[in-house]
């Protein structure tokens, strides 16, 4: 599998997807500069965590109209795995590859803590290797999590197997105390409707070597594998 | 010509920081005020041949940029 992640002015968790990629792993991976207009070839695109464009205007609205876009909206589109992580979600959500809006996290703060999580679908490429009995831990670090969605648009998430991951409290449940940023339905990363587009707030690629405190996130990775 | 733009947050959507700042107007005092909504405001300066040019590149530009229509909505002036 080669890997290819997508970097803009202000990415900057794509040098720790690249090296989990590269030696936890041992995939070919290369990065991409938000300005090239085709894909190299690659099997999996990752849009990394970061503060692109400052986060001016709203996060990832600047990153949207990157001249890389179009590209990945039609690899996506031909049912190519595209993975954002934090802002990458963002930025897919910006983009219109994934439904609903991230905002402010409820407390007003930027949330820099360890989280508990329930997968709840293991049809997408990204989450096939993952257990929807396992609790999985992987930190946070974000100021506009907070995902909404309206109230049709959520039963449309909740039929068709989109709401991928969710927030629990420490015994295994979706609640407010669970949820750090107010996210409607606990919700903590989703999947588009052919499941090929995976957009999460959490960073899995901040525990897939124990040395820095878990291995939780591995699965990910592992499933694309 | 210049574009003055004005994007809000739809009804219905939380804004935790307009009611933080709501709190904060009545720890000073102002007990008559009643609500707050924070939105943000733009000055565009364009030149168009018509003002029904202006208009629909406005409105373009909201919808495709200065507001996320998912829980914001947009109205503008052209002067």
């Amino acid at each position: 599998m080669k890997f290819g992640i997508v970097v803009f002015p202000g990415s900057n968790c794509d040098q720790d997807c690249l090296s989990v990629i590269q030696n936890v792993f041992q995939c070919p991976v290369q990065t991409i500069w938000h300005k090239e207009t085709t894909l190299p070839h690659v099997d999996v695109v990752i849009l990394p965590g970061g503060f692109s464009y400052g986060d001016y205007l709203r996060p990832g609205a600047i990153a949207k109209v990157s001249p890389i876009m179009p590209a990945i909206v039609s690899f996506a589109n031909k049912g190519g795995p595209v993975l954002g992580i934090c802002n990458g979600f963002q930025i897919l959500i910006e983009a219109g590859l994934l439904p609903g809006a991230l905002m402010r996290n409820k407390g007003l703060k930027f949330l820099c803590q360890d989280v508990f999580l329930r997968l709840m679908n293991t049809g997408t490429p990204f989450t096939r290797k993952g257990s929807r009995t396992s609790g999985y831990a992987m930190p946070i670090a974000h100021m506009e999590g907070n995902y909404f969605i309206d109230s049709v648009g959520l039963k449309r998430l909740q039929d068709k197997g989109q709401v991928v991951f969710q927030y629990i409290d420490s015994q295994g449940r979706v609640t407010d105390l669970g949820n750090p940023n107010g996210s409607v339905f606990g919700i903590a990363g989703i999947c588009n409707e052919k499941g090929n587009v995976l957009g999460l707030m959490p960073h899995p690629e901040r525990v897939c070597e124990s040395v820095l405190g878990g291995v939780d996130g591995k699965f990910i990775f592992e499933s694309l594998l | 010509m210049k574009a003055k733009i004005f994007v809000n947050y739809k009804p219905g959507v939380l804004d935790p920081e307009a009611k933080a700042i709501l709190q904060a107007t009545h720890s000073l005092g102002f007990s008559l005020v009643q609500s707050i909504n924070k939105g943000k405001y733009f000055e565009v300066e364009l030149q168009a041949p018509t003002l029904d040019v202006a208009n629909d590149q406005i409105k373009e530009l909201c919808e495709k940029l200065l507001a996320n229509t998912v829980i914001e909505t947009f109205n503008f002036e052209i002067l």
